[in-house]
């Protein structure tokens, strides 16, 4: 038995580990008595891979790239390999992944089974856009080869599907065509969320990259940093310090507070106003600019943290959006780590897909208990008053009827889940 | 490192080797060799170093590792047409001590394959790199070799040969462009671990193992622990008394 978190780490039960052998491709998943849940690299911040108390698939060991043509940019892999390997062996042969999350430390097995998003959704929409093909294999042994065009319900029930409706043994991926490793990127301060959506709206159509921060604790008069960029065909460019920082232990209670929120947001807009403007910046600071402190989520201390992160349709977003900063900002919780940032119409790829049309709020909480899920209430009935939902990939805690409202094609997700499967969440969530 | 490498591994399908091969396949152009005993897995771990970098090339070589006369024709064959810029012997087994205690042929297996053969290996590239005056020669032991403790000596005896071996390979190099360089992994998290992982074996990350491995190799350091924690955990270990060492379950 092993400790396992998720990211959030909100909770750290015993798991029994089954690592996942290469040879799986042509055999069966290990036998578990129990229902098992595959398990990458816990980058999720819920209980979207967590079974306390019972078995986990890891994929760790299933990390090689089987075959990578260079004329097509078709990759074809394993579950277990991270976006991180990906980008770079990637770009030196001029290709990266048309989507990418936050983080590169997440596996690609992680990526389809949150069909997570990246800051160009306009443009290329959520990762499970790019996945030509999924070999899913169930526990009755059964491998089901599905794509866009083959078992087409497996493969929209699968992308998102929180890995409830099978273990990914392989993936075959489009990446795209790039130039090099460097992005033409600007940022421009903005005074109020109004300001942020004509931002949005201006710069759609000639930027890929658009997302911003937010200061939580500025209200709906929401103070910003917005942040766009292209790819940049320049062949030079600055290269980011290999140094990798760490964030060495766990402190005894969050560094982030109603203290230190206020400093930090302070420091963090105006350091970064001071880099306004036009600059040609490496892809991993701009996509990734926390990986480069490892461990970061222990600053908030041992009782862990949330992310809330919600979509509003586009009609209300604007108006939600503000409702929300004053729910937070008169609640004074929350952190320095806010994102808005907007979704752009696209057919929904799985079916419980997260992205759709509208504006998306994240905010990480310090885990203050009650206080805190007080605040999440709040935020949840704007939510279902707009119509919005709350992202799996980041929930730990959201009742099932927000669940339920929010994903509307759940009940013919059901028929697809692999009754040898079980998480935290599909408990919580769906009663199995 | 942007030159051109040839780059043979003895056991590349292991965890740490075949991490070691992926930062090497990252860094620019090279030219693997890769000897296994299982085909399917020895082309998966090929066509992943190709599709990590298109001037890659891969070739396999599929092998038995206790046959001397095997392994002398197969190093003559592997650097004919080209001499091996670094040799990294990285096969082993971490046996079961308790099946080692109750089967001998068993016991003598894992001998032979932690230990003598490693050594052959070792043995057959030192005559290659000696014809050629340079090279690199890396091979894994393990600190389970620098003491014989219960739980793991059979393996760790293996071990214990390789690190003497190797101190012998080093003297008769020394002041020589040949390198010979002795890694000694502490726990690491592969495949070979993954019930003593389960069970609570703290145990490193395979890929800050095989980097500092390599930082190693490009180095020339004659005996490097992985993490480097590990040389000052087994110099304790080494310095205990028996009366205290005996009482202790590891």
């Amino acid at each position: 038995m092993k400790t396992l978190s998720s990211w959030g780490r909100l909770t750290k039960q015993s798991h029994d580990v089954l690592a996942l052998a290469p040879a799986i491709a042509s055999g069966s998943l290990p036998l578990a008595t129990q229902p098992a849940i595959p398990f990458g690299m816990g980058r999720s911040y819920g209980d979207t891979a967590l079974n306390a108390g019972g078995p986990v698939w890891a994929t760790s060991n299933l990390d090689s790239l089987l075959q990578f043509d260079t004329k097509t940019g078709i990759l074809i892999c394993e579950p277990g390999v991270l976006l991180r390997d990906i980008q770079r062996c990637g770009v030196a042969q001029g290709w990266m992944l048309p989507v990418t999350p936050g983080t590169q430390m997440a596996t690609v097995g992680g990526a389809i089974a949150n069909d997570v998003h990246g800051k160009n959704h306009h443009v290329f929409g959520t990762f499970g856009e790019h996945v030509l093909q999924i070999k899913l294999l169930r526990t009755d042994g059964i491998l089901i080869t599905c794509s866009p065009q083959q078992n087409v319900d497996y493969f929209s029930a699968t992308v998102g599907g929180i890995g409830l409706t099978g273990v990914i043994i392989e993936a075959t991926l489009q990446l795209r065509k790039v130039a090099g490793p460097w992005l033409e990127s600007e940022t421009i301060p903005y005074g109020n969320v109004e300001e942020f959506f004509a931002l949005t709206r201006e710069s759609e159509s000639d930027w890929e990259y658009t997302v911003s921060w937010i200061d939580c604790l500025a209200g709906h008069g929401g103070r910003g940093l917005f942040m766009r960029a292209n790819h940049s065909s320049e062949s030079v460019g600055p290269v980011p310090a290999k140094r990798v920082r760490s964030f060495p232990v766990v402190p005894p209670v969050s560094i982030v507070n109603k203290l230190s929120l206020r400093a930090f947001n302070n420091a963090y807009f105006y350091l970064n106003r001071a880099k306004r403007g036009r600059r040609l910046e490496h892809y991993q600071p701009f996509f990734y600019p926390l990986d480069n402190v490892q461990h970061w989520n222990r600053m908030y201390g041992p009782k862990g943290f949330y992310q809330y992160q919600c979509v509003i349709p586009g009609q209300y977003s604007s108006a939600a959006t503000q409702a929300m900063l004053d729910a937070i900002a008169r609640s004074g919780q929350g952190s320095f780590l806010a994102v808005l940032k907007t979704f752009a119409e696209r057919p929904e790829v799985g079916m419980l897909s997260f992205p759709r049309e509208g504006a998306t709020l994240a905010l990480d909480f310090p885990n203050h208990g009650a206080e805190t899920e007080k605040l999440f209430q709040c935020l949840d009935a704007i939510v279902l008053e707009a119509g919005g939902r709350i992202y799996l990939g980041k929930d730990a805690r959201m009742p099932r009827a927000v669940f339920e409202a929010g994903y509307p094609r759940l009940v013919e997700f059901l028929s697809y889940r692999d009754p040898g499967i079980s998480s935290e969440m599909s408990r919580r969530l769906m009663g199995f | 490192m942007s030159e051109h490498k040839k780059i043979v591994i003895i056991g590349a399908t292991s965890a740490i080797a075949t991490h070691a091969a992926r930062i090497w396949a990252q860094r620019g152009r090279a030219e693997f060799v890769l000897l296994g005993r299982d085909a399917s897995r020895l082309n998966r771990v090929a066509e992943d170093l190709k599709a990590r970098g298109a001037q890659n090339s891969a070739q396999t070589l599929v092998m038995n590792f206790t046959d001397p006369e095997e392994i002398q024709r197969v190093v003559k064959q592997v650097v004919s047409d080209r001499a091996a810029d670094i040799v990294l012997i990285a096969h082993g087994s971490l046996g079961d001590q308790q099946r080692a205690q109750r089967d001998l042929a068993y016991a003598q297996d894992e001998l032979m394959a932690n230990g003598v053969s490693a050594v052959l290996f070792a043995e057959a590239f030192a005559a290659a790199l000696e014809s050629v005056g340079r090279g690199t020669l890396a091979v894994i032991g393990s600190v389970a070799g620098d003491r014989g403790r219960k739980s793991h000596y059979v393996y760790g005896a293996a071990k214990g040969l390789v690190t003497r071996y190797v101190q012998g390979l080093q003297h008769r190099f020394a002041g020589s462009a040949i390198k010979v360089v002795l890694i000694k992994p502490g726990p690491t998290e592969t495949p070979m671990t993954a019930a003593l992982v389960a069970n609570g074996l703290k145990a490193a990350p395979v890929d800050e193992v095989a980097q500092s491995m390599i930082a190693a190799i490009d180095r020339g350091t004659s005996e490097a622990y992985v993490p480097g924690k590990w040389r000052v955990i087994m110099m304790v270990i080494r310095h205990l008394p028996r009366f205290v060492f005996n009482k202790m379950n590891i």
